[in-house]
């Protein structure tokens, strides 16, 4: 199977994440990147399907500071091809990223024609848009989300689950060539040593491409009024004391819902 | 018409969603404010009696069509392409479920209008339309006014009361067609239902959720004797289950379960959206995590910034002592 | 004199059936162990040629004195007394060997030695005591773990035949009225003989028949030693000289599998190893019910080694075959089985070896993975940002100086858990008073801290421990100061130990050795002295490791509290179950008493009211310990810090 990963790099919220002045984006001086995480799912999940049904597993990821150690980690876990796409800006929403992506896998030498496209469901900064649809329609193939398992290919097809709700998920078909958002992997996604990702620093060669047009600015369509700190609707009101003073209160307060 | 405001009806299993009626009641206002009608859409096969719910809109657009009968979303967003077209309203509200997922995306695209995802809140300010959405995990919130119209907005559950969008006013029912594909590519085979849990947490009225803040496995029977001592049942989030502490029945939120109990305790939950949308609407949302930060603070009516390990047998004990 | 090998028997001259017997004893013996060099030769080379005068000093303890087994009294003299027995039996029989073989050669028989004839006698009757007393406790009153096989048995009826033989033999003569030098044993055994009813006459020849039951029985020895686990007979002095000198970490690798990817002294401990039971008797995975046996592991070993022997090529694999990955996980690397092994075995780095291997396939479980990518990305366990390091010092009263910006005379080393676990929050702030009110001059290095490593490389994670090495490093390099101290026995090790500091390492001390040095020349003054029972654990990584004893005793014995020691105490202290990156993994199920509920139980049942801790870690273990065990109304834990604090406020 010819399988692509697309995979970015996202504010990482473990880190307190500051608006800027202008109230219109994120201060960067505090931010620190790290992979969003459904991205690393679809990367485990193309991995899989590698080692089941053989292949060659592609990671193509739009520029951002750490995204060389994101592709030398991809390549020490087993992809076979890394590539950082040059000239398409990082920040907030996804929709201009989107299309400059798809653009570019359509561009790149060798890429196409795959199998799959994976990428994350959705990540935490996607505004104005998903990535995997997008890629999709650009592409012209079909597309599914919250993908949490891919088997069974054959016949120009792969059987996907998909969850829904209440436990539910659904057993799709879909027609190869696609694109596929990734919920979760089959398995959780891999871990490699420092030492390998380090062996990949010195033995793999990461490609360069520049994106074939200039990338618009991002949120072109959207006017960002401002950023602002959730002001929750209301705030739990916080019980203090020693964990006995707190079960004592909590027990008033059941016992006074009559729920004791 | 021109200029309306849409709400897109998602269902699930036959019946009309909770936030399905959210999406209406926030359309309402919205097209109160503008002075413009609201219209419902009902895509489907075999569905089309689902429209008399629908009656908080003024018209409901109902489409049957063989294609429509399975939950793709990218047929589903080929349709509503096709009507939008037709009928160029002004804004589009889509609700955010799994079973949705990406048809909002789909449509923005196909319209090459703007799209808006993770929208808890739409309102008319000085005549155009302002989007409040909540991203980076529920820590930063963004208002936007769309450029361009209409605009696709993906509705986050949340933003109103289901009941407010519930009306017994029987709606103008419009049939309407759209021409798709025969062939789609993507196909639903069939649905894989859950394990039956023994217990149907969705009829309990104390829940104890666990989130990663038990840390591990081990800590469950302290979740579980707190449990036992309320009589309730445990519950847990997506990581929780994930890691195979808890199997899938068991798990609140966006592709789990929907619970409204008397009593909620999340225990070590940080109060991502995703999980957040499966218990908002309990009645007693108490919280515990070591974090005072955590977003879960925001939606609790108690919280307590403690070690959810300490404070579950602390509580448990003193449970057990008041129950005599 | 008689020459017992002269004469002839069944025909034959009796000195050419000794060469006989003697070039296939030696032939076979050779060959065997020729063998086993060529296996220890495929391996990997690990040099342990340096160091000798601390190397010999090490085998005269360990070999000569038998250090180590005198731990256990009884069997440790009764053992002394068989091994010297054996020494000199083993010097005697080459003596008459020689003798007997190359009769031209201008010597006696050894017995006929004078000295030589007193110190058979003597150990020989000693070496006899001595073998009952190990017969019956191998047999009656075997400790736990104590491997019973029938090599033991063939071993002890060996020892005592020569013994018996010689002894026997030296009666022999003296019933016959020849001279023979002695301490009167012989006379002894001459009456025995004679109340057997042998004749004087008879002496002679009984002399002879002994001589030969004697050097046959050792020719046996020789031939079956390389086949049973008395190898270690062999192996054991040459393990304890190329021991580690210090607790041993394997030089960096991708870990390993099979027998070759092992190192030579990897695999000689499976050689050396005489299934006593020592090291599963202290191990707390073990104890606690987990699936890791150290001494089955070097049983592993050395099979392993065998079937190499027997069918050759290099398939023989330790990992998965014969060793599996939940008993190399359970290991807590508090090198009690180290310490406690006679004959210099080195289990834990066979076992960090198999954990590089596991960690390079990916194999390891789900918590221990988020630990070590939280570790690499944020530089803590706990998976919270860097630019939270230093939040512990909000709420003194006074800015802890930034060893980054300015210099300081002591930079201190918080460590992970004194940094980031809001339970022990308190007490590093206390310290921080402590240090404070002492007027040291000090600093900590805010966010530029990282783990210090140990843990993530007992987990197998090689390149992870270089990675926080060098940019711990790093910031040291940037910083000023003269000295470091650490509230972390684990980041003790790390920094003082194992870290490869570029231009010579300032010197490395733990707070207790700090807090000692500030109470004894009174910069930190006592206001009161402190009531109640309290004894002490020694964390591993603090006594074990780095020899650290003294220093907190002596700060408890200042505060004037009542101490009383548990009986794992010092250098046979219990782990409380957190190390070797266990505090990251899952128990297993099926646990019947954790590693730190043992050791809470142990200190209740010392009489103690307070256990005292010196290792964030075993804090932290304790204190979820003494709930779980019950005994939270029977038993506190305090670090040292708290009481000092205690006891130097106004």
């Amino acid at each position: 199977m010819n399988l692509v990963v697309l995979m970015r790099m996202v504010p990482d919220v473990v880190e307190e994440l500051e608006i800027a002045s202008d109230q219109k984006s994120l201060d960067q001086e505090a931010l620190r990147l790290i992979v969003s995480e459904s991205d690393d799912h679809a990367l485990e999940e193309a991995l899989l399907l590698k080692e089941r049904h053989g292949g060659a597993v592609t990671v193509v990821a739009p520029e951002a500071p750490e995204a060389a150690e994101l592709l030398y980690t991809a390549a020490a876990k087993g992809a076979d091809r890394v590539i950082q796409l040059r000239g398409i800006q990082r920040g907030l929403g996804v929709a201009a990223m989107a299309e400059a992506c798809a653009a570019a896998l359509s561009a790149i030498p060798g890429l196409l024609p795959a199998d799959l496209v994976l990428t994350g469901t959705q990540s935490i900064e996607d505004l104005d848009g998903l990535v995997a649809p997008l890629v999709a329609r650009r592409l012209g193939w079909p597309y599914l989300g919250v993908v949490t398992a891919v088997s069974d290919v054959s016949n120009g097809a792969v059987i996907v689950v998909k969850e829904f709700q209440a436990g539910y998920r659904g057993e799709f078909q879909v027609s190869l060539p696609a694109v596929l958002g990734v919920q979760a992997a089959e398995k959780p996604p891999r871990y490699v040593p420092v030492a390998k990702v380090r062996a990949a620093m010195k033995a793999t060669k990461i490609e360069e491409f520049e994106a074939p047009q200039p990338a618009p600015e991002p949120l072109q369509e959207l006017a960002i009024v401002a950023l602002a700190k959730p002001e929750a609707a209301g705030h739990a009101e916080m019980l203090e004391g020693s964990v006995e003073d707190v079960a004592g209160k909590l027990c008033e307060l059941l016992a006074e819902r009559g729920l004791l | 018409m021109a200029a309306d405001i849409w709400v897109v009806a998602d269902q699930w299993q036959g019946r009309l969603t909770d936030i399905t009626f959210e999406a209406l009641a926030l359309g309402r206002e919205v097209a109160d404010a503008l002075k413009v009608p609201l219209e419902a859409v009902l895509l489907g096969h075999g569905c089309a009696s689902l429209a008399e719910e629908l009656g908080c809109a003024d018209v409901v657009i109902s489409v049957e069509h063989p294609a429509l009968a399975e939950p793709v979303p990218e047929t589903h967003a080929q349709a509503l392409a096709e009507l939008a077209r037709q009928r160029q309203p002004r804004a589009i509200l889509i609700p955010a479920t799994n079973t949705t997922w990406g048809a909002n995306t789909l449509l923005a695209a196909l319209l090459d209008v703007p799209g808006v995802n993770f929208a808890v809140d739409l309102k008319a300010v000085d005549g155009a339309l302002e989007a409040r959405c909540v991203l980076y995990g529920g820590k930063i919130e963004v208002r936007v006014q769309p450029r361009k119209e209409p605009v696709v907005i993906g509705l986050w559950p949340g933003a109103r009361p289901a009941d407010q969008g519930r009306s017994e006013r029987k709606p103008c029912i419009e049939q309407a067609s759209v021409s798709l594909a025969a062939e789609p590519k993507v196909r639903l085979k069939r649905y894989i239902e859950p394990e039956a849990g023994e217990v149907d947490l969705t009829r309990q009225d104390i829940l104890i959720a666990v989130g990663r803040g038990i840390q591990s496995k081990d800590n469950l029977e302290l979740a579980e004797e707190l449990a036992q001592a309320l009589g309730g049942e445990i519950c847990g989030s997506r990581p929780v289950v994930d890691q195979g502490w808890l199997p899938l029945s068991r798990q609140i939120g966006k592709s789990g379960l929907t619970v409204k109990p008397k009593l909620y305790l999340a225990l070590g939950i940080s109060g991502a959206p995703e999980h957040v949308e499966g218990m908002k609407d309990s009645a007693m949302i108490v919280a515990v995590n070591t974090d005072p930060h955590a977003p879960i603070f925001n939606i609790a009516h108690y919280g307590v910034v403690a070690d959810a390990l300490e404070l579950a047998p602390a509580l448990a004990e003193a449970v057990r002592a008041r129950k005599g | 004199m008689t020459d017992p090998a002269a004469g002839t028997f069944l025909g034959l001259p009796a000195r050419a059936i000794l060469w006989v017997l003697a070039l296939i004893a030696f032939g076979l013996f050779g060959w065997r162990v020729a063998g086993y060099i060529r296996v220890l030769a495929r391996a990997r080379p690990e040099p342990r040629w340096d160091r000798w005068p601390a190397r010999l000093k090490r085998f005269a303890l360990e070999v000569l004195f038998q250090r180590k087994l005198l731990e256990e009294p009884l069997i440790g003299v009764a053992h002394l007394l068989i091994f010297w027995a054996f020494v000199f039996y083993a010097t005697s029989f080459f003596w008459n060997l020689l003798r007997g073989l190359l009769p031209f050669l201008p010597i006696p028989y050894a017995d006929q030695a004078a000295w030589m004839a007193v110190a058979l006698e003597l150990f020989g009757v000693v070496g006899l005591v001595a073998l009952a007393v190990a017969a019956v406790r191998r047999y009656f009153f075997a400790p736990p773990r104590l491997e019973q096989t029938r090599d033991a048995g063939i071993i002890l009826s060996l020892i005592t035949i020569v013994l018996l033989s010689s002894l026997t033999g030296a009666g022999a003569l003296a019933l016959a009225g020849e001279d023979h030098a002695g301490i009167g044993i012989a006379s002894l055994f001459a009456g025995l003989l004679s109340g057997l009813g042998v004749a004087p006459a008879q002496g002679v020849p009984l002399n002879v028949a002994m001589w030969w039951v004697h050097m046959v029985t050792v020719l046996g020895f020789l031939v079956y030693l390389p086949y049973s686990k008395h190898l270690h007979l062999l192996a054991s002095p040459f393990g304890v000289l190329f021991g580690s000198l210090e607790p041993p970490m394997p030089a960096a690798s991708e870990g390993a599998a099979r027998l070759e990817e092992f190192t030579w002294r990897q695999l000689f401990s499976g050689l050396a190893c005489a299934e006593c039971g020592r090291c599963d008797r202290a191990c707390p995975a073990l104890n606690s019910g987990y699936p890791l046996s150290p001494k089955e592991l070097m049983h592993h070993v050395k099979e392993m080694i065998m079937a190499s022997l027997a069918s050759g090529g290099n398939g023989h694999r330790l990992l998965g075959d014969r060793v599996k990955p939940e008993a190399v996980w359970a290991c807590v690397t508090c090198l009690a089985c180290i310490q406690r092994c006679p004959v210099g075995n080195e289990h834990v780095p066979v076992l960090i070896e198999l954990r590089r291997r596991l960690m390079a396939d990916g194999e390891l479980e789900a918590h221990l993975q988020e630990a070590l990518t939280n570790l690499a990305r944020y530089g803590n366990s706990f998976g919270q940002s860097a630019r939270n390091r230093a939040r512990w010092t909000q709420g003194l009263e006074f800015k802890v100086k930034d060893a980054r910006k300015e210099p300081v005379t002591w930079l201190w080393f918080t460590g992970d858990y004194a940094a980031y676990d809001p339970r022990l929050q308190p007490i590093t702030r206390a310290a921080a008073r402590l240090f404070q009110r002492a007027g040291l001059d000090f600093g900590i290095l805010y966010e530029a801290e990282q783990n210090s490593g140990n843990d993530a490389r007992r987990a197998g994670e090689e390149g992870l421990f270089e990675t926080l090495m060098e940019k711990n490093l790093a910031a040291f390099g940037k910083a000023r100061f003269e000295r470091i101290v650490t509230t972390d026995p684990h980041s003790l090790h790390a920094l003082k130990n194992e870290y490869r500091w570029q231009n010579g390492r300032a010197p490395v001390v733990h707070y207790t050795e700090l807090l000692w040095e500030l109470i004894r020349t009174n910069r930190l003054p006592l206001n009161r002295r402190l009531n109640g029972r309290v004894t002490y654990h020694d964390p591993c990584y603090l006594g074990r490791y780095n020899g650290v004893y003294e220093a907190p005793r002596q700060i408890l014995h200042a505060l004037g509290a009542e101490f009383v020691e548990m009986p794992r105490h010092g250098s046979r202290s219990y782990c409380c179950g957190a190390g070797g990156g266990r505090i990251w993994m899952e128990d297993v199920p099926g646990i019947q008493e954790r590693p730190a509920e043992s050791r809470v139980r142990e200190a209740a049942a010392a009489g103690a009211a307070t256990l005292v801790v010196a290792c964030p870690k075993d804090w932290v273990m304790f204190q979820d310990a003494r709930k779980t065990a019950g005994l939270e109304d029977k038993l506190v834990v305090k670090d040292i810090i708290e009481l000092v604090e205690e006891a130097t406020n106004p």
